[in-house]
C-alpha cells in the first residue's frame, strides 16, 4: 500500500516537475524544477531497491551538476522578447525533435508491452546478485566482470578532461600570479627595514 | 520503539508510523536545543580567547542568551524586498533548515540508537550535505541584490571544491572499515590503535586524512577561516543581507545545525563515535552517548578555537587550498591506503 502511494507520489512529482522545467518562463526556476525532478527520480530508485544509484543520483546530479547549472544560469542576462523572436524560425526544428521523441515513446511502450528484454546470459550469471548489498553487487560486477570496460570508461573520461583543459586553457602574459611558497618563506627581517631618520630628513626607500 | 507502540494496542503499521514520528521529534528537538547551547558555547569560547566575559546577563551564566536572541529575532517584522523573487526568497531559508535536519536520520547516537540504520548511511550524509548549498544559492539569487549574489557565487564554488576532497576522505575511511553503514564504521574502530585506542585518527595513515577532513568541514560549513560567503568586510552579511526575522533565524539555526553535524561526523568517522576512547572494559559502563557527546564537544571546541584565532582566507587562497593541496593529497592517500590494505591482506 505505502509502496504504491510512494511510487505514484514520486512518479507524478517527477513528471510534473519535468514538465514545468520546460514550461517555466524563468530559466532559474527551470533549473530548480529540474533539481526537484532529479530528487524524485532518486526517490523512485530507492523504491526500486537501488539505494546506491539513488544516492549517486543525488550526489552527482543534484549536488554537483545542478549546482554548476544554477551557477551558469543565474549569471545569464536573458532578454525574453529576444527569446520569443526566434520562435517561428526554430519551429520546424522543434516539431522534428518532438516527432522523434514521440516515435521513441511509442516504440518504447510497444517494446515494453511485447515483454521484458532478456538481459544477461541464459544461465542467469549476469542477473542481479540477491542477498548482497547494492554497493557490493555493483562493486563485484564493475571491478570483476567488467573491469576492462570500466577502465576504458575511465581512460575516455580522462582524455575528455584533458581535452577540455587544453581547449580552454589560455596562456596569458603579463599576469602577476602569487607564489604562495615564496610568500610563506618570507621572513620579517627581509621584508621590513628598521630606520631611525633624523628630524627633518626623509627616508631613502 | 515500534514494539512499545504495538504494546499499546496499535497495528504494526500504525505503531511504526507513530514510532518514526516520535523518533524524529526525539532527534530534532534535542538537536535544536544543542544548537542553542552551542551558539552560547561558541561565544563563550571566543570571549575567553579574547579575554572578555561573553554573554553573562540572561539566565544563570548567560545560558539563556541564545533563547533571548531567538525571541528577539522572531518578534521582529519579516521584511521582503519588493524587487526580490518572493517565492524563492521565502523558500531559501526553509531549504537550508530542512536540509540541515535531514542528515540526522542516519547518525548513530548509541549502539543501535539510530533512526534509519541503512547500508548507504555515509553516502546519504554526503548526498544531503551537498544539498546545503542550495539554500544559500537560492537566497543569493532571489534577494536580487549585489552582495547576496556574490555570496551565492562564492558559496557554490566553495562547496563543490571542498566536497571533492571530502569524498576522497570518506573513501579512505570506507576502505578501512569495509562498509558504508555508520554503526559498522564505528564498530570497525574498536581497538584500532595498537589494540587499545578506539579511533581511526590514531593511525599514521588516517591521521593526515582526518586533518584534511577537519579543515574541509570548516570550509563546507563556511566557518572561519573560510567564511567568505558572509565576509562582512566585503559582502555586508553575504546571502543573509536582505533577510530579517524568522527567515534569518532559520538560516542561523540551519548553519549551526550543519556545524554540529560536521562535529558528529568528525567524532564518528575518526574518533570512534559512541565507543569509549580507550578499549578498556570498565569504560563501557558509561553510556555510549556520553562518550559521543564528549567527543562532539571537543570537536566543536576546536571549531570555536579556530574561529577565535585564525584570520579569514582570501578567495584565491581558498581555491588553491581546495584544488591544489587537498585534492592531490587526498587522492594520493586513497592510493596509499588501498595499497597498504591490499599489501597487508586486509581484504580477504
Amino acid at each position: 500500500m505505502i509502496h504504491v502511494i510512494a511510487f505514484y507520489l514520486f512518479a507524478v512529482m517527477t513528471i510534473a516537475s519535468g514538465a514545468i522545467t520546460i514550461l517555466a518562463r524563468n530559466p532559474v526556476h527551470s533549473v530548480l524544477w529540474l533539481i526537484l525532478a532529479f530528487f524524485n527520480a532518486a526517490g523512485l530508485m530507492v523504491l526500486a531497491g537501488a539505494e546506491f544509484i539513488a544516492m549517486l543520483l543525488v550526489i552527482v546530479y543534484v549536488g554537483a551538476v545542478a549546482v554548476l547549472f544554477l551557477f551558469v544560469v543565474m549569471m545569464l542576462d536573458i532578454d525574453f522578447t529576444e527569446l520569443r523572436a526566434g520562435f517561428i524560425r526554430n519551429f520546424p526544428l522543434g516539431i522534428a525533435i518532438a516527432l522523434v521523441l514521440l516515435a521513441e515513446i511509442v516504440l518504447g511502450v510497444g517494446a515494453y508491452r511485447a515483454g521484458a528484454l532478456e538481459l544477461g546470459t541464459s544461465d542467469g550469471s549476469a542477473a542481479p546478485a540477491m542477498g548482497t548489498t547494492n554497493i557490493e553487487a555493483v562493486g563485484a560486477l564493475l571491478y570483476g566482470r567488467y573491469l576492462f570496460l570500466f577502465e576504458v570508461a575511465g581512460i575516455i573520461l580522462l582524455v575528455a578532461m584533458i581535452g577540455a583543459i587544453v581547449l580552454t586553457h589560455r596562456q596569458r602574459s603579463g599576469v602577476r600570479g602569487q607564489n604562495v611558497s615564496k610568500q610563506i618563506a618570507r621572513r620579517p627581517d627581509e621584508a621590513t627595514v628598521n630606520v631611525k631618520p633624523e628630524v627633518g630628513k626623509g627616508v631613502q626607500l | 520503539m515500534t514494539a512499545f507502540f504495538q504494546s499499546l494496542g496499535m497495528s504494526h503499521d500504525w505503531a511504526w508510523f507513530v514510532a518514526t514520528i516520535a523518533s524524529i521529534l526525539l532527534i530534532a528537538l534535542p538537536v535544536m536545543i544543542t544548537v542553542a547551547m552551542m551558539i552560547y558555547m561558541d561565544r563563550k569560547v571566543w570571549a575567553a580567547i579574547n579575554l572578555r566575559r561573553g554573554p553573562n546577563v540572561v539566565g544563570p551564566f548567560g545560558l539563556l542568551q541564545t533563547f533571548a536572541d531567538a525571541f528577539k529575532v522572531i518578534l521582529q517584522e519579516t521584511i521582503i524586498p519588493s524587487a526580490s523573487n518572493k517565492g524563492l526568497f521565502l523558500i531559501a531559508p526553509i531549504v537550508t533548515f530542512t536540509v540541515a535536519l535531514l542528515a540526522w536520520a542516519v547518525i548513530p547516537f548509541n549502539s543501535g540508537a539510530v533512526l534509519a540504520d541503512v547500508n548507504v548511511g555515509l553516502l546519504y550524509i554526503f548526498a544531503v550535505s551537498s544539498l546545503g548549498v542550495y539554500g544559500v544559492v537560492i537566497a543569493g539569487w532571489a534577494s536580487n541584490s549585489k552582495y547576496p549574489f556574490f555570496s551565492a557565487m562564492r558559496a557554490s564554488a566553495q562547496m563543490i571544491s571542498y566536497e571533492v576532497s571530502i569524498g576522497f576522505v570518506i573513501i579512505c575511511v570506507v576502505l578501512w572499515a569495509g562498509t558504508f553503514n555508520m554503526n559498522d564504521i564505528i564498530l570497525a574502530q574498536k581497538g584500532h590503535g595498537l589494540g587499545i585506542v578506539n579511533a581511526y585518527a590514531f593511525n599514521l595513515l588516517l591521521f593526515p586524512i582526518w586533518v584534511v577532513f577537519f579543515i574541509s568541514s570548516l570550509a563546507e560549513t563556511a566557518r572561519v577561516p573560510f567564511d567568505l560567503t558572509e565576509a562582512e568586510s566585503e559582502l555586508v552579511a553575504g546571502y543573509q543581507t536582505e533577510y530579517s526575522s524568522m527567515s534569518f533565524a532559520l538560516f542561523w539555526l540551519g548553519e549551526y545545525a550543519n556545524i554540529l553535524l560536521m562535529c558528529f561526523l568528525n567524532a564518528i568517522l575518526f574518533f570512534g563515535g559512541w565507543l569509549p576512547p580507550i578499549d578498556w572494559e570498565p569504560l563501557y559502563l558509561v553510556p555510549g552517548w556520553i562518550w559521543l557527546f564528549a567527543k562532539v564537544f571537543f570537536m566543536f571546541f576546536l571549531f570555536s578555537w579556530v574561529m577565535a584565532t585564525v584570520p579569514r582566507y582570501r578567495y584565491d587562497q581558498l581555491m588553491r587550498l581546495g584544488w591544489k593541496v587537498f585534492l592531490p593529497m587526498s587522492l594520493i592517500f586513497v592510493v596509499v591506503i588501498s595499497g597498504y590494505l591490499m599489501a597487508t591482506g586486509h581484504f580477504v
